[in-house]
């Protein structure tokens, strides 16, 4: 019973959101549903916090594998909750400045943003930067000549990766004016412009025609997974 | 016995329907999305329409090309879904990447090692985070069935909810209810690098077998990848992020590209109504390339300097006019 | 040449990223102690994107959304320290959004960079304003279509946005001259353009900075919807390069003394108005490794396709 009236929901409120941009009248009741998932998302996230603590408590209290991590991560979540809804340094807000805590927890000053600025920054950034040893990696296991389209894609690789950089400038900066579209910063602008740009469009255009069908097949109650294999298929 | 259920989780999964409507709502976007792909591909067309002022009609004027689509390509979906119930044989070529999902499942089994399942790292309004717990609920049989443990985390408690309820119902489907364990579908944090960084640690310590991501990923996406191919896992990822897809080509063992990833939950169930709607696919595909052909071929006699290129100018420019607007 | 190849097909990953941190920090080190870049030839899409703001009428209103967080500031944040110098140049009036929940840092740090250094006269909330994060991605996008101040009622500081000098004038994003953007994935340029430069009907411009994993997914919409792209690091060290020999130009000092920049014309331009230049060393360095790595990795390739082909012979 309970998988008929999500499915009721599921369908109705979908069609509303279908519907709501060709309608004026209806443009309020969409965007009231998208407000409405802001809401659930918020609520939702205490559950994810819940699921967190719960989770990591279990693993410390268990030493298993990886345990410190477990407790590093109590530890950080505790002093940022901590922090952030205790607004500690927050200088005043000037507007209010007779209202305690009226300042933003991430004004300038404040411990939230030394946080920011001198954890989360060089941490997120490090793990950004790990990007390019993966790549490089990545490019010595997997870019292999096996057929005549791989060598292709590796042609076309050696003038992207030297043309956008000073290499194709020193490499081919000396073709004459004649063959300036064979320097390879214009070759690599070129393989973008043109076999790039049609390669998207075509995967964009296709990738939105399979979310037409898969959005379809849910708001028609024919495909129920996203509810379990149990739902099976209409 | 199920570990981990709440009043809580219970409530949680009240809402489902109003997430997967929220995701589903995202479709009509994605639909824009693709009519100003047209446009630009066809018609190379500078500005879509102007909407947003406010106005007083019944239909939102300048919306009817986007209204057309569709309709069109709705219908034809719909059309072959129901030749496919009445029985029509259709035929749907293979998936080596969808093939592969239970040799990998074996795997873990036999390595007594468990599956890594990761829905990408966007919320339940982005229809690959859908599309991606469609492809969970069916992985999540096979391991109920092959009696392998499932590990999800998630970046999203909302995901975490909806997956969880995904996962539940596949075990009970499969009637290993006893087994299926909330705990090992878990949140981790919305922030990109710190659930790439919880991740990678959770991939390096508990060698998964079997690592599937699929949904929407952005640049961790390298980073799982090449840390599940330091660990020797089976790799099978699937995503509509284009800018994605060739590093999970190039880390992968197989890749579900952009449509096949859409398709997956369709081909998994084999279900005659389902695969339709793909064949339905096939159909919008082929208008949509005509459509393309026609204004690729119109823009090129414009611009020739025939007899007959100023008459097919106004044509174009008119077409372009009621496609844009 | 076996015992090479041997060594190459056994090779640890880890070798891998030692080479790539060599590549890398080698340029970085020498660029740092020269303080030499390399020179820069700007391609259409970046030498646009300055075009666009340089052809703005003098005091516009710019909307500039920094969608990116710490973790790609290092590519992104030459952009918007960029584009937040050119606007202050030509005198134009900047308002400040972010749908990142870190963007609004990273406008900070900006502001503080660029306008309070070297722009000291700009008054915060007259010149310039800071209204933070908005949470929603694309349901922001929506409101703005319609109502700017619904959709950001206060500033970051939490100051109203009702009585905002800088945004009187301002109903909705279509009343800005121009949107420049700065995107480090979602929500970013794609969306921006299919909620709100398309809705506009091209009323409003808009420029684009985006990582190099986007690039091609932008190009697609490069130069309709979108007036200029700025494509990675690449395109970041084109756009400075393009004020940089701006600013350099004798012929630009009467209205250099206008805008008010500290220091006027000069050829030493300071080394904050250089790093995505010397980005660029780097960037170099890592490419140039990652076409060794490549060539090395088919050189094992087809020694070993070789081996097999004889084994089984």
């Amino acid at each position: 019973m309970m998988r008929i009236v999500a499915l009721a929901i599921a369908s109705v409120a979908g069609l509303v959101m279908l519907l709501s941009p060709f309608f004026p009248a209806m443009e309020s009741v969409g965007a009231q549903s998208s407000e409405i998932f802001n809401v659930i998302a918020a609520i939702a996230f205490i559950l994810g916090a819940g699921s967190l603590v719960k989770v990591n408590l279990s693993r410390v209290g268990r030493r298993d594998t990886g345990w410190g991590y477990a407790f590093v991560t109590l530890l950080c979540f505790a002093i940022t909750l901590i922090v952030g809804l205790g607004k500690i340094g927050v200088p005043p807000n000037p507007q209010f400045a007779a209202t305690p805590w009226a300042g933003e927890k991430d004004a300038a000053g404040s411990a939230f943003a030394w946080i920011y600025e001198f954890i989360l920054t060089p941490i997120t950034s490090t793990m950004f930067a790990l990007l390019a040893f993966y790549v490089a990696s990545a490019a010595f296991r997997a870019f292999r000549a096996k057929n005549r389209e791989a060598m292709l894609l590796l042609g076309t690789a050696f003038i992207v990766l030297l043309g956008r950089t000073f290499a194709g400038v020193w490499l081919t900066g000396g073709f004459p004016e004649w063959a300036s579209g064979l320097r390879l910063e214009n070759l690599s602008m070129f393989i973008m412009q043109v076999f790039n740009t049609a390669g998207n469009r075509a995967i964009i255009i296709g990738i939105a025609l399979g979310v037409t069908a898969t959005s379809l097949r849910i708001l028609l109650g024919i495909d129920r997974s996203w509810m379990g294999a149990g739902g099976g298929s209409a | 016995m199920v570990r981990g259920r709440s009043i809580t989780s219970d409530a949680a999964r009240m809402m489902l329907p109003l997430l997967a409507v929220c995701a589903v709502a995202g479709f009509q976007h994605t639909l824009a999305s693709a009519h100003t792909q047209e446009i630009a591909a066809a018609v190379s067309t500078e500005d879509a329409a102007a909407v947003g002022a406010p106005t007083t009609s019944l239909f939102t004027p300048g919306k009817l090309p986007l209204a057309v689509a569709i309709i069109v390509t709705s219908g034809c979906i719909i059309a072959w879904m129901l030749q496919a119930r009445a029985g029509a044989s259709m035929y749907l070529r293979r998936i080596p990447a969808l093939d592969a999902v239970t040799n990998a499942v074996g795997r873990s089994t036999e390595m007594g090692r468990p599956v890594l399942f990761i829905a990408g790292i966007q919320d339940m309004d982005n229809i690959q985070t859908v599309a991606g717990i469609t492809v969970l609920s069916h992985v999540a049989k096979t391991t109920a069935e092959y009696d392998a443990t499932i590990e999800v985390p998630t970046s999203r408690s909302l995901v975490m909810e909806a997956a969880r309820e995904a996962v539940r119902g596949s075990y009970q489907a499969a009637g290993r209810f006893d087994a299926y364990n909330a705990d090992a579908i878990r949140y981790i944090t919305d922030e990109q690098f710190g659930f790439v960084a919880s991740v990678s640690g959770q991939m390096v310590r508990e060698k998964p077998a079997a690592c599937f991501y699929m949904g929407c990923f952005f640049a961790e996406s390298l980073i799982l990848a090449e840390t599940g191919n330091s660990i020797g896992a089976i790799q099978i990822a699937g995503t509509a992020e284009s800018s994605q897809l060739p590093f999970f080509v190039a880390a992968c063992d197989y890749t579900l590209i952009g449509e096949e990833f859409m398709a997956a939950s369709a081909y998994l169930s084999g279900a005659p109504d389902q695969i339709g709607s793909l064949k339905g696919q096939d159909a919008a595909k082929v208008i949509v390339a005509t459509l393309i052909l026609l204004g690729v071929v119109l823009a090129t006699i414009a611009a020739l300097n025939l007899p007959q290129s100023e008459a097919v100018s106004r044509v174009f420019e008119s077409l372009k006019g009621a496609l844009g607007s | 040449m076996e015992g090479v190849l041997g060594i190459l097909e056994r090779l640890d990953r880890r070798w891998v990223f030692l080479a790539m941190a060599l590549a890398v920090a080698g340029p970085i080190l020498v660029m740092g102690i020269t303080r030499k870049t390399l020179p820069e030839t700007p391609t259409d899409a970046s030498r646009a994107v300055f075009q666009v703001v340089q052809s703005l009428p003098r005091g516009s209103t710019v909307l500039l959304s920094f969608d990116f967080d710490p973790g790609s500031a290092g590519e992104l944040e030459p952009m918007g320290v960029s584009m937040a110098r050119q606007c202050a140049l030509r005198g134009h009036k900047m308002v400040f959004i972010s749908l990142w929940p870190l963007g609004g840092q990273m406008i900070d740090q900006t502001i503080k960079k660029v306008l309070r250094a070297d722009f000291p006269h700009l008054q915060d909330g007259v010149d310039y304003v800071n209204l933070g994060f908005q949470t929603g991605n694309e349901q922001v996008m929506r409101v703005v279509l319609t109502d700017f101040k619904r959709a950001f009622p206060t500033t970051k500081a939490g100051r109203a946005t009702a009585d905002l000098p800088i945004l009187s004038g301002i109903e909705r994003v279509g009343d800005f001259a121009l949107l420049a953007q700065v995107s480090a994935g979602y929500p970013g340029s794609k969306e921006w353009v299919q909620y709100v430069v398309s809705a506009s009907g091209g009323k409003l411009p808009m420029v684009s900075g985006c990582t190099g994993v986007q690039t091609p997914q932008l190009y697609p919409y490069f130069p309709g919807q979108l007036r200029g792209l700025l494509g990675a690091i690449k395109g970041a060290a084109e756009y400075e390069s393009l004020i940089n020999a701006w600013v350099s130009d004798p012929a630009n000092a009467a209205e250099m003394a206008s805008a008010g920049a500290d220091g006027g014309v000069s050829a030493v331009i300071p080394p904050k108005y250089l790093e995505a230049q010397r980005r660029m060393g780097p960037q170099l360095g890592a490419h140039l490794l990652m076409v060794v790595l490549i060539l090395l990795g088919n050189v094992v390739y087809l020694a070993q396709r070789r081996s097999q082909r004889r084994a089984a012979a």
